[in-house]
């Protein structure tokens, strides 16, 4: 183990990759080292406090990667994101998975990192380096780098949903989830950013609904559109949780309920 | 590769073991310590049978870096008792008949545990949240909600 105490330090360190990961909560890494390794090497361990750091930052939240589901939920900032942080395993795994470690959790974890890109956080890296989480996550296994946060957008609890779907309540994994940032001004929804879980091989934008309602007052016939149009380009999962007919049926009907509780 | 040395506190007594590279608490704990009260369930965080509280906060030790213990204030179910006196949540456990098998049992009062240092009087979808990490195949989880509450209410469930 090389373990990072300041992440000033980062850049000493290898690059992280196949057989070079990064620990923070421990549930992706221990778990593959309990089943064999994998190849990893090598693990590296950042114990830079400031990493948990949660904090006001511009007008948004800056969110230091090794802060825990535990920390998001008990942040009265980012009240809007609870939900998401909430439905992550159970308490001891609220206390250990990190926010850091979701950007990179595959289906069928993940969510709260899809909650995020609804969000439309941006990703900070430990170089200095900061980009939008779609892109992050569009080069997610190809790029190598530490992240050391994420900022979100100041949000209003009201105007952000966020739904998952298992078959058992209150801890099961994700048949897919939702997450919707819906700001209104003058009786309209401005711009528009809905995400979905377990539609592709990472978080991905429901483009089309959003297109179908931005602009738009959120009636039934927004509604409408937004259903219909909120699989475009997206390429539901097959896999042993749901098949990928399942998932085309049920997604507009998620999207529905979760957008007639916001009318 | 050489084993690592870690010293922590198990059950407020101080410990100081030699663990493999990349190992996990779990190991350290049972073939370490010789507390073999947490269990080995799934090892992917899924059972909830490796339940261990660190610095008072539940924590699956299965997936915890043993190296990471470092420090650190363990407590396992075999540190419940004091003496011969048995903790409130094993007396509502047994006396509501809470465990079958008895494999999720030590998972289960650590989590149970957790909740009552910090909320001696939850409700029951507070017991049932804090429960929702930890898996029982065998009771249907109704007798172990019903024991901790009881436990919390000082009669037996």
């Amino acid at each position: 183990m090389i373990e990072i105490e300041r992440l000033d330090d980062v850049a000493r360190a290898p690059a992280p990759g196949p057989d070079v990961r990064v620990l923070a909560g421990g549930t992706l890494v221990m778990r593959a080292l309990n089943y064999g390794g994998h190849g990893i090497g090598r693990i590296l361990r950042l114990t830079d406090p400031a990493l948990r750091e949660i904090h006001s930052e511009g007008g948004g939240v800056r969110i230091g990667a090794a802060a825990t589901m535990a920390d998001v939920l008990a942040a009265p900032d980012l009240a809007a994101l609870h939900p998401a942080a909430q439905v992550v395993g159970g308490p001891a795994i609220r206390n250990m998975a990190t926010v850091g470690g979701n950007l990179f959790a595959p289906h069928p974890y993940g969510d709260f990192a899809m909650a995020l890109l609804a969000a439309n956080a941006q990703v900070h890296w430990a170089d200095g380096r900061a980009e939008p989480i779609e892109a992050m996550l569009g080069a997610r296994g190809r790029s190598a780098g530490i992240v050391a946060a994420v900022t979100v957008p100041r949000l209003q609890h009201s105007e952000f949903r966020f739904r998952k779907v298992s078959r058992t309540k209150p801890k099961g994994v994700s048949l897919m989830s939702i997450a919707a940032h819906l700001p209104r001004a003058g009786g309209r929804l401005g711009d528009v950013r809905i995400g979905f879980g377990a539609m592709g091989d990472r978080p991905l934008r429901a483009t089309g609904a959003e297109q179908a309602l931005s602009g738009r007052s959120l009636d039934p016939a927004a509604i409408d559109a937004a259903c219909a149009a909120c699989l475009d380009g997206l390429a539901p999962a097959d896999d042993p949780l749901a098949s990928e007919w399942y998932r085309r049926q049920v997604a507009p009907i998620h999207l529905r309920r979760l957008l007639e509780e916001v009318r | 590769m050489p084993k690592i040395p870690v010293r922590f506190t198990l059950n407020e007594a101080e410990v100081g073991l030699f663990v493999e590279p990349q190992s996990n608490l779990l190991e350290a704990l049972r073939r370490g310590a010789g507390d073999l009260s947490p269990k080995y369930g799934c090892g992917q965080g899924t059972c909830g049978a490796c339940t261990v509280l660190i610095d008072g906060e539940p924590h699956l030790s299965c997936l915890t870096l043993a190296e990471a213990a470092e420090g650190r204030r363990i407590e396992t179910t075999a540190g419940l008792a004091q003496g011969s006196s048995l903790h409130a949540l094993q007396t509502a456990f047994i006396e509501g008949f809470a465990a079958q098998c008895g494999y999720c049992t030590p998972g289960m009062l650590m989590a149970a545990k957790a909740l009552l240092d910090r909320n001696p009087r939850p409700s029951r979808e507070e017991v049932i949240d804090a429960i929702s990490g930890n898996l029982c195949r065998c009771t249907g989880y109704e007798p172990i909600v019903d024991a901790i509450l009881a436990a919390t209410e000082g009669r037996a469930a």
